[in-house]
């Protein structure tokens, strides 16, 4: 990106023809996820805050103590829930981008399945072992620290994926050779492998900020209504109170912080090139020492992840007299009193649809970004900055911009089958972005020149340097969006949808009904939305291209 | 090399085409739209026959829950989604009917209703059910620790419930508000902040929505796993306890304390600017029909709207209706709801 390669004499015909179609190309690119985020996010999100500014005087709200005090416990549990995540999921991800463990790619799919779980059924499992006579003995509940493990819990995957992608491709031998020349294990990790990772690193931290930045049902059901972050406060005025002024003074707000962290974020990546790609082979773990690693990370793997996870799997199975299939059958026949509108396995479906088409969608707008942006121009901070508003955003903005601004002839997408997955994929795209950019900016210029110099035309370029090395990260953010696809909650309840629930809408309702039968069944349903989430991502993750090399 | 331009291509253009083309969402005049909330719910075959005589195809758009319908409908004033919103209840008629969501109609029938349902339609929408918020108790828990349940709301200071109840947040939830208003009909506009703050120190747990309240907290509705056996719900919890029982009980788990019992009503209206208002019209006048509010208990635990409908075993056997509930003025939930949520926030939260 910054240290070009030394300069190539290069026929002077091919040298013309380049950089206009090369120009030509990249204005294509640009325009797909431009487009995009203009119409589903920009135009929307944009109408519902000018009428929020248009409806009064919104600046005596910041000054108001309650949402001074909203505003800082946002900014400091985000801010310790991201460092907690990335020191205790950093050795996770070196764990399985290095060493082959027997059940590798089970334990890579299952660190996501938290992510697709609804909070109302996270706050159920975590409230079995952290509640008033939990399971663990200690009673977190209602507390800042219940907040804190389960921020953990959901975004541990999201530093496995993120840096374990980059991880995997790093070069072994670099390291290996500081060894040889003396320097201890640690030294070599700081001074070789740590600088290589750090825009991986510094991209999954954002967006697990982001995340916890933005969390709203994990801190209202396990912290209880004293705790609200600033997303809670948007919910709460723009769905409740109908106050879109107050909601639009806040999201700007989000909007700020989205701009503050982008900015943290370029300072901590620096602009220094990531070390050379390879594709090392996983290995066996050897010596004592890396045994002892590998067991601490799958201690933390079970207690942190697996358990709480278990728990849902046994309620489904425990009915009033032992372990039975009871809550199962129910799902499987809708008699007239369901809860549900239609039978269960059709919310399986229409949820898998939504998920393929999101997932699409998220690839496909974010390559074209990260493509745009892999290549610093003037306008990569502005693009950028566009690119993670999404996630900074509450998804009722959205959902509620979709409302009033697609709503005209020829752009009258209110109850288009469409606006549910394009709405997801929003959340996506970044994560997209962040996956496959630091890969694309570590690739050398030299492989691309020279097989430009050797007559390939830039897409084949592309093609042929560009997309093998990409592909491991890609699979992992595609996985990564089918996930938020397949968990998502709220925007999809936001939009006014005709055909049957998602699986997490038909979980709320479940559970919004008394009896046993409908919370046997909501937890049914979450275990059929692990299963769905881990056997796709394996599915995923055992894709590759034909010219992708290494092994996944 | 042509293979990937073309996939590439091929691949944007799918891409784009698929986002930005819309579908047919015109409604003719034999498809008519009910915009509602997640938890509607009616038989399949009382649908059908609706569809069957009136020649309509009824197309059922469900987002979010009765908060979050109404402010969708008054942000799409004029330009509605479909032609009859049902859904909106006594809490929240008057942002829907002053910003002017509904044209006036009256459902055939409507006019024969009690006035305690129609105060406040003021001709632009029509009571299809109702329900009460209460206390929930678990019978057996009390019988246990030789107990009886409380009673009222005054009870639920006593030292015996210390600890004991769990309550909805009314800024997020629907109960958690008419339960907030309950103390209000109760105490007065003066003293029922002085109530709250006594409850509080009694160890009434506030959280957010009903779900964890009644699933995880309430001792019935968590099959045990909670430790509260006093719950705010709703007058129909019981029967849909025994409904959705894994084996029929000979009686219901949980009682209601009548005494604590606020009534809010559900009312569905004809949508102004609807493409189809003719069949709109015939969708709100089988809402009121026979057949549908029969459906209306066991479909969504509330109980129906016209009074000589015959009601299903479960909810004469178990449910109980106070002869007198807690109600308040249309008009004066209006001008206060806001206030009052505030304050509540700022006496009991912070």
């Amino acid at each position: 990106m910054d240290e070009r390669g030394p300069a190539l004499t290069v026929p002077s015909a091919g040298r013309l023809r380049r950089p206009a179609s090369v120009r030509w190309g990249r204005g294509v690119l640009a325009f797909v996820p431009l487009s995009f985020l203009a119409l589903f996010f920009a135009y929307p999100v944009a109408s519902l805050l000018g009428i929020g500014f248009g409806e009064g005087s919104p600046g005596k709200l910041l000054a108001s103590p309650g949402v001074r005090h909203v505003l800082w416990f946002t900014v400091w549990q985000a801010v310790a829930s991201t460092v907690l995540t990335v020191l205790i999921a950093l050795p996770g991800a070196a764990m399985l981008a290095r060493y082959r463990l027997p059940g590798r790619a089970l334990l890579k799919a299952l660190v996501i399945v938290p992510f697709v779980l609804p909070t109302v059924v996270v706050g159920a499992a975590f409230l079995a072992l952290i509640g008033p006579d939990g399971l663990l003995g200690v009673e977190l509940d209602r507390t800042v620290w219940a907040i804190l493990a389960a921020h953990v819990f959901f975004n541990y995957a999201v530093v496995v994926r993120l840096v374990g992608g980059v991880w995997a491709q790093l070069d072994r031998r670099q390291e290996e050779a500081a060894r040889v020349l003396g320097a201890s294990r640690l030294a070599a990790f700081r001074r070789v492998t740590l600088p290589a990772l750090r825009p991986a690193i510094a991209a999954a931290a954002s967006v697990v900020f982001l995340f916890t930045f933005t969390s709203f049902g994990i801190v209202q059901i396990l912290g209880g209504p004293e705790y609200a972050t600033l997303e809670v406060e948007i919910y709460r005025r723009t769905v409740y109170q109908l106050d879109l002024s107050g909601a639009a003074v806040l999201s700007l707000v989000q909007f700020a912080a989205v701009a503050v962290l982008l900015a943290v974020d370029g300072l901590l990546t620096g602009r220094r090139r990531a070390a050379r790609l390879a594709e090392p082979t996983p290995r066996p773990p050897r010596g004592w020492g890396e045994w002892t690693f590998v067991g601490i990370n799958l201690v933390v793997l079970v207690g942190l992840l697996l358990i709480p996870l278990a728990v849902l799997v046994e309620r489904s199975f425990a009915t009033a007299d032992g372990y039975g299939l009871t809550y199962w059958r129910a799902l499987g026949h809708a008699d007239a009193s369901s809860a549900l509108p239609v039978p269960a396995w059709e919310t399986v479906l229409t949820s898998l649809r939504y998920a393929v088409a999101a997932t699409v969608i998220a690839v496909v707008v974010g390559v074209c970004a990260a493509v745009v942006l892999a290549r610093p121009g003037r306008l990569t901070g502005p693009f950028g900055l566009l690119l993670m508003l999404p996630l900074g955003t509450s998804a009722v903005t959205v959902g509620f911009g979709f409302l009033i601004a697609l709503d005209e002839p020829p752009l009258d997408l209110r109850d288009s089958a469409l606006l549910v997955p394009c709405a997801q994929a929003l959340v996506a795209v970044p994560f997209v972005v962040r996956a496959v950019l630091p890969v694309l900016r570590a690739i050398d210029d030299r492989l691309r020149e020279a097989a430009a110099v050797l007559g390939a035309p830039p897409l084949q370029v592309w093609w042929r340097v560009d997309a093998p090395l990409i592909w491991r990260p890609l699979a992992a953010a595609a996985g990564f969006a089918f996930a938020i696809s397949l968990g998502e909650f709220g925007a999809t309840v936001f939009i006014a949808r005709g055909d049957s629930p998602t699986i997490p809408v038909a979980i709320s309702q479940l559970l919004g009904r008394p009896g046993a039968i409908n919370s046997g069944q909501a937890m049914a349903l979450a275990t059929i939305l692990m299963v769905v989430c881990a056997a796709t991502l394996i599915t995923l993750d055992r894709l590759r291209p034909s010219n992708a090399g290494g092994e996944l | 090399m042509r293979t990937p331009r073309l996939l590439a291509v091929g691949v944007l253009l799918a891409a784009l085409g698929a986002c930005s083309s819309s579908e047919d969402g015109k409604s003719d005049s034999k498809t008519v739209t009910l915009v509602t909330h997640e938890s509607f719910a009616v038989s399949e075959n009382v649908l059908k026959d609706f569809q069957k005589q009136s020649g309509l195809t009824v197309k059922v758009l469900r987002s979010g829950d009765a908060g979050a319908l109404v402010n969708k409908a008054v942000l799409s004033k004029g330009n509605p989604q479909g032609d009859v919103l049902f859904g909106v209840d006594s809490t929240f008629l008057s942002r829907a009917v002053d910003a002017g969501v509904f044209t006036s109609y009256t459902a055939k029938g409507g006019d024969a209703l009690p006035s305690a349902l129609t105060q406040g339609t003021d001709g632009k929408a029509t009571p299809v059910d109702f329900g009460d918020v209460c206390v929930n108790y678990d019978k057996a828990w009390f019988a246990g620790k030789k107990v009886a349940p409380p009673t009222s709301y005054a009870d639920l200071l006593k030292p015996e419930y210390k600890n004991l109840l769990v309550v909805e947040n009314p800024a997020t939830s629907s109960p958690g508000l008419a339960f907030l208003l309950g103390s209000v009909a109760t105490y007065g506009e003066d003293g029922w902040k002085d109530y709250w703050a006594k409850l509080k120190a009694n160890g009434a747990l506030v959280v957010d929505g009903w779900e964890e309240a009644y699933q995880q907290r309430f001792t019935v509705g968590s099959q045990g796993k909670g430790d509260r056996p006093l719950v705010v719900s709703y007058a129909s919890s019981p029967p849909a306890e025994v409904v959705y029982a894994e084996k029929k009980p000979a009686d219901a788990p949980s009682g209601v304390v009548t005494d604590t019992c606020f009534r809010q009503v559900e009312y569905a209206g004809l949508l102004d600017g609807a493409e189809n208002p003719g069949g709109g019209k015939k969708l709100l006048d089988f809402l009121l029909s026979p057949t549908f509010q029969k459906d209306v208990p066991l479909q969504m635990f509330v109980w129906p709207a016209v009074t000589d409908t015959p009601l299903p075993p479960e909810f004469t056997k178990y449910a109980a209706l106070p002869a007198k509930p807690l109600t308040l003025p249309a008009d004066q939930i209006t001008k206060n709801r806001e206030a009052w949520i505030d304050e509540w926030t700022n006496a009991v939260l912070r």
